[in-house]
Order: C-alpha cells, then sequence, then structure tokens
C-alpha cells in the first residue's frame, strides 16, 4: 500500500429512509443509495420510514437510469416461525433488481445465497463481523461480497483487515455512533419488549416520555427507566440507553456510563480512510430529514472528489448537522477511545 | 410435544466476572465435587486480556471437573477484534480436541467441520441459521436470551430433525450487549489498555443505577448485563415439554451449588416449581428475578406464575 498515493475513487453510500430521499441523495451525488422495506426486516424499521414494494420497484428504476445503485437492508434476525417475511424481501430484492441485498442473519445469507445465487451480499454491520476469520467465514459460506465494518474499528485496523479478506469494505463515516456492538444489542428489549436484532427497532418513540419539571428540568425517560435529565437550556437529546446518565459506586455524579451523545464524523480521517482501502464510505441516517441528507451527501460528495483530484477538502458545515453539536471519530482514530 | 427422549441435563455456564484466581479455581473445584451439572463451560468470554489470568489453575479445573465425570467444553470469546483476542479464539479452538462453544463467528471459521457447540452470544434465532450452523459441525445450541419462547418451540422441533441438542439459560443475569469500550475501565477513568483490571472489584459486575437511583444495568468489562438475574425454574416444565435438553446457570458469586440443586429438582421430579422458587428466593441475592424475554414481554419484567391465570 503506498501511503503517499492519492487515495482512488471510492463509492459513497448514502441513506434512503423515503423515495423522496432516496431521489433526493441520489440527485446530490450518491453512487448508491440504501433502503428499507415498512416492516421488521431491516433494522431501521421505523413509523413513517421505509419503502412499499411498489415504491422500491421505482426508486430502483429512478436511480438507475441516473447511474446510481439501490441496496436494500434485510439485515435482522428472524425469530423461528416467522421466516417467511424475511424470504418474501429477498424475493423481492431479487425481482426488482436492486444491486444488492446488506443481511446479518445466517440464515438469511444461506437462504439468499441458495435461493438467488445472482444476488448479490454484503455483510451488514448487524453481523458484528469484527476479525478477519469472521468476514472469510460469511464470504466462504455464503458468497459474501462486501462487508459493512462495525464502528468499532482504527483505521490501522481496516488497513489491517483489508489485506485479510478477500471481499470489499464499506466503512461509516458520518453519523449516529451506537456504542454496542451492532447485532448483539438487547437493552431496548430489555426495557421495552421490542428487540433490535427481532423489530429492528431501538429505542422506539412509542416508549419515549420526556417530563419538565417546575424549575425547567427535563428528563427522559425511556419504558420506566429514567435515560437522562437536562437543566434549562441545556441540549437534550432522544433518549437512547447507550447514551444516558447514569451512577455507580465509582461515579457517585451522574456520567454517560458508555458514551456522551454525540455524532461519529470522520471527514478528518477521509484520506486515510481511503488509502486503507475502503471501497465504500457508508453515510448513516435512514431516519433523518431530506435537508439533513442532501446536505450531508452534497458535503461528502464534494470533499470525497476534492481528495481524490489531491485538494484539500473542506467539511466544516457538517457539524451543525451532528447530533447535540457534538462530534466524535469514535474509534477509528486511536484505541484509546476504548 | 416431546422431542427429546433424553434426560435433561443442567449444565454451568463460563464465569463471566474478573475473580481472584484462587477464588475462580476453588469454585469449580467445589462445582466438580458437589453441583449436579452434566456440563460445565470454561474460558474467557468477554475479555482477551483477562484469559492469561487463569492459565496456571485452568488445566487443574479441567482434570478436576472431567474426573467427577463432568463433561468440559471450552468457550471462545464473545466479541473478537484486535490480535489478541483472535490469537486466543484460535488457541482454545486449535489446542484442544474436547468440544469447543463458539461465541461468534471467528471462532466457527475455526471449528467448522468438527463437532462443536454454538453459544448464547452467537445470533441463533431461527430455523434456517440452526440447520446451516449443523451442517457446519455444531452439536448444541444455546439460544440468546432474548429470544421468546414462542420461537424457542419452533427452534426446538427444528433441532430435533437434525439431531441437535437446545440449550437456554434459566439463571443469572443476561447478557444484554457487548462493545469494543471497556465500561469498567470507563468507570475509573482508564481505557481498555490502561484497565490495570478494575474488573477484579465486582464479582458479580458494576451496578449501574438511572437519575432516580433506581438500579437498572451491570458493567462487566465490555459486556452489559441485566441488573436483575433470569430465572427461569417456573417454566422448566414448559421448557422440558417443547424439547429443551440441556438448561444453563450462568456463574455467580452466591451459592451456585445450591441453584443447582434446586434445578436439578425440579428437573428431576423431585421438587415442585413453587417450592424451588421459594428456596431461590432465600439465596438473599442483590437483586431481584426476571423472565420477561421467556414471555416476550420486556426483558426485567417478572411474571409469578403462581398468581397468575396459569
Amino acid at each position: 500500500m503506498n501511503e503517499h498515493a492519492a487515495p482512488r475513487r471510492v463509492e459513497l453510500v448514502c441513506p434512503a429512509g423515503t423515495p423522496a430521499s432516496l431521489r433526493t441523495a441520489v440527485d446530490a451525488g450518491a453512487d448508491t443509495v440504501y433502503c428499507g422495506l415498512q416492516n421488521a426486516t431491516n433494522a431501521r424499521n421505523f413509523p413513517g420510514l421505509n419503502f412499499t414494494p411498489d415504491e422500491l420497484r421505482k426508486s430502483v428504476d429512478y436511480a438507475h437510469a441516473r447511474g446510481s445503485k439501490v441496496l436494500l437492508a434485510v439485515n435482522t434476525f428472524p425469530p423461528a416461525g416467522q421466516f417467511q417475511l424475511w424470504k418474501d424481501a429477498v424475493g423481492l430484492a431479487a425481482s426488482v433488481g436492486v444491486d444488492a441485498i446488506i443481511v446479518a442473519d445466517m440464515g438469511v445469507a444461506a437462504f439468499a445465497n441458495r435461493a438467488y445465487p445472482q444476488l448479490r451480499l454484503h455483510l451488514s454491520v448487524q453481523a458484528g463481523a469484527s476479525s478477519p476469520e469472521a468476514i472469510r467465514f460469511h464470504c466462504e459460506e455464503f458468497n459474501v461480497r462486501r462487508v459493512v465494518l462495525p464502528r468499532i474499528l482504527t483505521v490501522a485496523e481496516i488497513a489491517d483487515i483489508h489485506r485479510q479478506i478477500p471481499c470489499e469494505i464499506e466503512a461509516f463515516v458520518f453519523g449516529n455512533i451506537g456504542m454496542m456492538a451492532e447485532g448483539r444489542c438487547s437493552l431496548t428489549n430489555y426495557v421495552t419488549g421490542l428487540s433490535t436484532n427481532m423489530d429492528g427497532v431501538c429505542s422506539p418513540a412509542a416508549d419515549v416520555r420526556f417530563e419538565e419539571e417546575a424549575d425547567g428540568t427535563l428528563t427522559s425517560r425511556l419504558g420506566s427507566f429514567v435515560i437522562d435529565q437536562y437543566r434549562c437550556g441545556e441540549n437534550g437529546g432522544y433518549p437512547t440507553i447507550c447514551k444516558g446518565r447514569y451512577t455507580c459506586s465509582a461515579h457517585s455524579e451522574p456520567y454517560y456510563a458508555f458514551e456522551e451523545p454525540r455524532s461519529l464524523n470522520l471527514s478528518a480521517l477521509l484520506p486515510d480512510l481511503m488509502r486503507a482501502g475502503v471501497t465504500a464510505l457508508k453515510i448513516e441516517g435512514r431516519q433523518r430529514s431530506r435537508a439533513y441528507v442532501k446536505s450531508v451527501v452534497a458535503a461528502f460528495r464534494q470533499a470525497v472528489d476534492e481528495i481524490v483530484s489531491g485538494k484539500e477538502p473542506a467539511l466544516t458545515n457538517l457539524i451543525a448537522l451532528t447530533e447535540g453539536h457534538k462530534e466524535t471519530q469514535g474509534a477509528f482514530q486511536s484505541k484509546s477511545w476504548r | 410435544m416431546s422431542m427429546s427422549a433424553a434426560a435433561p441435563e443442567l449444565t454451568l455456564g463460563p464465569n463471566l466476572f474478573n475473580w481472584a484466581p484462587e477464588t475462580w479455581r476453588d469454585f469449580y473445584f467445589r462445582i466438580a465435587d458437589e453441583a449436579p451439572v452434566s456440563v460445565v463451560y470454561l474460558g474467557e468470554t468477554i475479555c482477551s486480556k483477562r484469559a492469561a489470568l487463569f492459565t496456571d489453575h485452568y488445566e487443574k479445573v479441567a482434570e478436576r471437573l472431567a474426573a467427577a465425570g463432568k463433561t468440559v467444553v471450552h468457550s471462545t470469546l464473545g466479541e473478537t477484534a484486535s490480535k489478541i483476542d483472535r490469537r486466543l479464539v484460535s488457541d482454545v479452538c486449535e489446542r484442544t480436541s474436547d468440544l469447543v462453544e463458539a461465541n461468534d463467528a471467528s471462532a466457527a471459521f475455526h471449528l467448522r467441520g468438527r463437532p462443536h457447540t454454538i453459544g448464547p452470544l452467537m445470533n441463533v434465532y431461527n430455523e434456517e441459521t440452526l440447520r446451516f450452523l449443523a451442517a457446519k459441525g455444531a452439536t448444541s445450541i444455546c439460544l440468546p436470551v432474548e429470544l421468546p419462547f414462542s420461537a424457542t418451540r419452533v427452534l426446538c422441533a427444528a433441532a430435533a430433525v437434525e439431531k441437535v441438542t437446545i440449550e437456554v439459560q434459566v439463571f443469572g443475569r443476561q447478557s444484554l450487549a457487548l462493545s469494543a469500550r471497556c465500561y469498567h475501565a470507563r468507570a475509573h477513568g482508564r481505557t481498555k489498555d490502561t484497565c490495570r483490571f478494575v474488573c477484579e472489584n465486582d464479582p458479580d459486575g458494576l451496578v449501574l443505577a438511572t437519575l432516580e437511583q433506581k438500579p437498572f444495568l451491570v458493567a462487566n468489562g465490555v459486556q452489559t448485563l441485566s441488573y436483575d438475574y433470569l430465572n427461569l425454574v417456573q417454566e422448566l416444565p414448559a421448557l422440558q415439554a417443547a424439547g429443551v435438553s440441556r438448561y444453563r446457570l450462568s456463574p455467580h458469586s452466591c451459592d451456585m451449588v445450591q441453584v443447582a440443586i434446586v434445578f436439578h429438582g425440579v428437573l428431576d421430579g423431585a421438587l415442585s416449581t413453587g417450592e424451588a422458587l421459594a428456596r431461590l428466593e432465600q439465596l438473599a441475592l442483590d437483586a431481584p428475578f426476571s423472565n420477561g424475554f421467556h414471555h416476550g414481554r420486556p426483558g426485567h419484567a417478572w411474571s409469578d406464575l403462581s398468581v397468575s391465570s396459569h
């Protein structure tokens, strides 16, 4: 690997929560958009989000006509007895001509590889494949062609993995960063009875409550548990368990036991990531607005193109879009994050 | 729907916590001598840094358990990322001809093609995954803790066809999440690399409370567990009828021999579930029981079946 060579062009993979967002992302310069169906087969099964089969068909046509690709996330874990819904999603993906499906469950991967051998498989971050052996296992057993790496690896580790696996790498560069290893988190189910892995929900809105005290203090709850409290004027976030404030014997003062509510912004590390052998850069945020998608996609499009042509990218305007106006480079920069 | 004619077996899952090496050794010696468990899972599943702490006693413990007639299965890490993690997983898989329990796809990579077991940190949610893993050599599968009984029942039927044994955790704090970050180190202002094994102070994990002082979760290195203790003693008859044949107790600092005796008593038919529950309540644990996931409810919930319409 030549560390000083200009990074080669990478594919920008952008979120589409709705058909309108998909068109926005395509028009803003997304090489690829990813989306999900309106059910538990994808990990962003939120009300008001996602695609009907007919919308998916039309969206694929729209994207293909403009040279963009479409990926369908079928990246949850079907509970026994309900597998048919996931089979239907895979079958639909094949019939409307999506460019790949993003899978996490070994059973879904085995089924797709068996029933639709021509359908390209990407391994979802939800599969939690964080070592070369785990990735190779999925490549060899299911003919996986690309892995979406967990957000827990440093750039150096990504480069190292790249040398040891037979498939492409897609890495997250921007968006909401979850602290827990994807596909291994039952915190939401523990509190609400709805599962991230099986139902595709994380901190469902129906279980969220905000309570305002007389002094203006705002308390956020998920189910019966307090997740955080904000003083008047403090920037309050949406309550997710891994971004809440707690106490423990080592910390009588409340602290963010898992992580502060921040967004991931790797724009500064973009050149390094591109040199690490990453094929595609992924922007999180299917739940975000069209305006957000448009700004982020356009900014990253410009940055990636600038880097490829040897220029210094300017991405300061992205900070305002990050959660609570704070951002992090997460695990990617160094291991001290752990 | 009795799928399995095999006698139910009680198993002891891997110890999840960082106990002093002598405490760890003596715990297993007592299990070997006194606990009515058939299978004991040994090995570090949470943090590769900890594994070296127990190497001095590991062989002796494994031999003592085997001599007492227990089947020893070597468990692997739940999350494998660093070079040290990867070496630990490949060492555990390669060094023994004993059974190994895979807890992630890295271990499945090493173990495919030879008989092995699948641990609860692997995601086996459905029949397709079960059939795939059985074809790779899995002989026994411990289901994820969040799986509801409605799915367990379907999986048991599929497992019977594949001649795979189904195992379910029935006692102990429930593993809810894994992370690359060590929350024990973070609580003490350290990082995973500079932790100085601060997790050794919490034999059952570090309790995290909400801002209302309500105990909520438990940190154990990179793992997050439930505050409450899973207790499916009341559900044993239903699980047995469905075809579950292995019942896993997850080790804690409480009297695990007593826990094993109580669960064994119910599986044996010697003890009613009501009497068993009363005895488990006398353990004086630091937290309440839960059984919500089994019933498709929030995992922290508790249903007392003796007072329900059941």
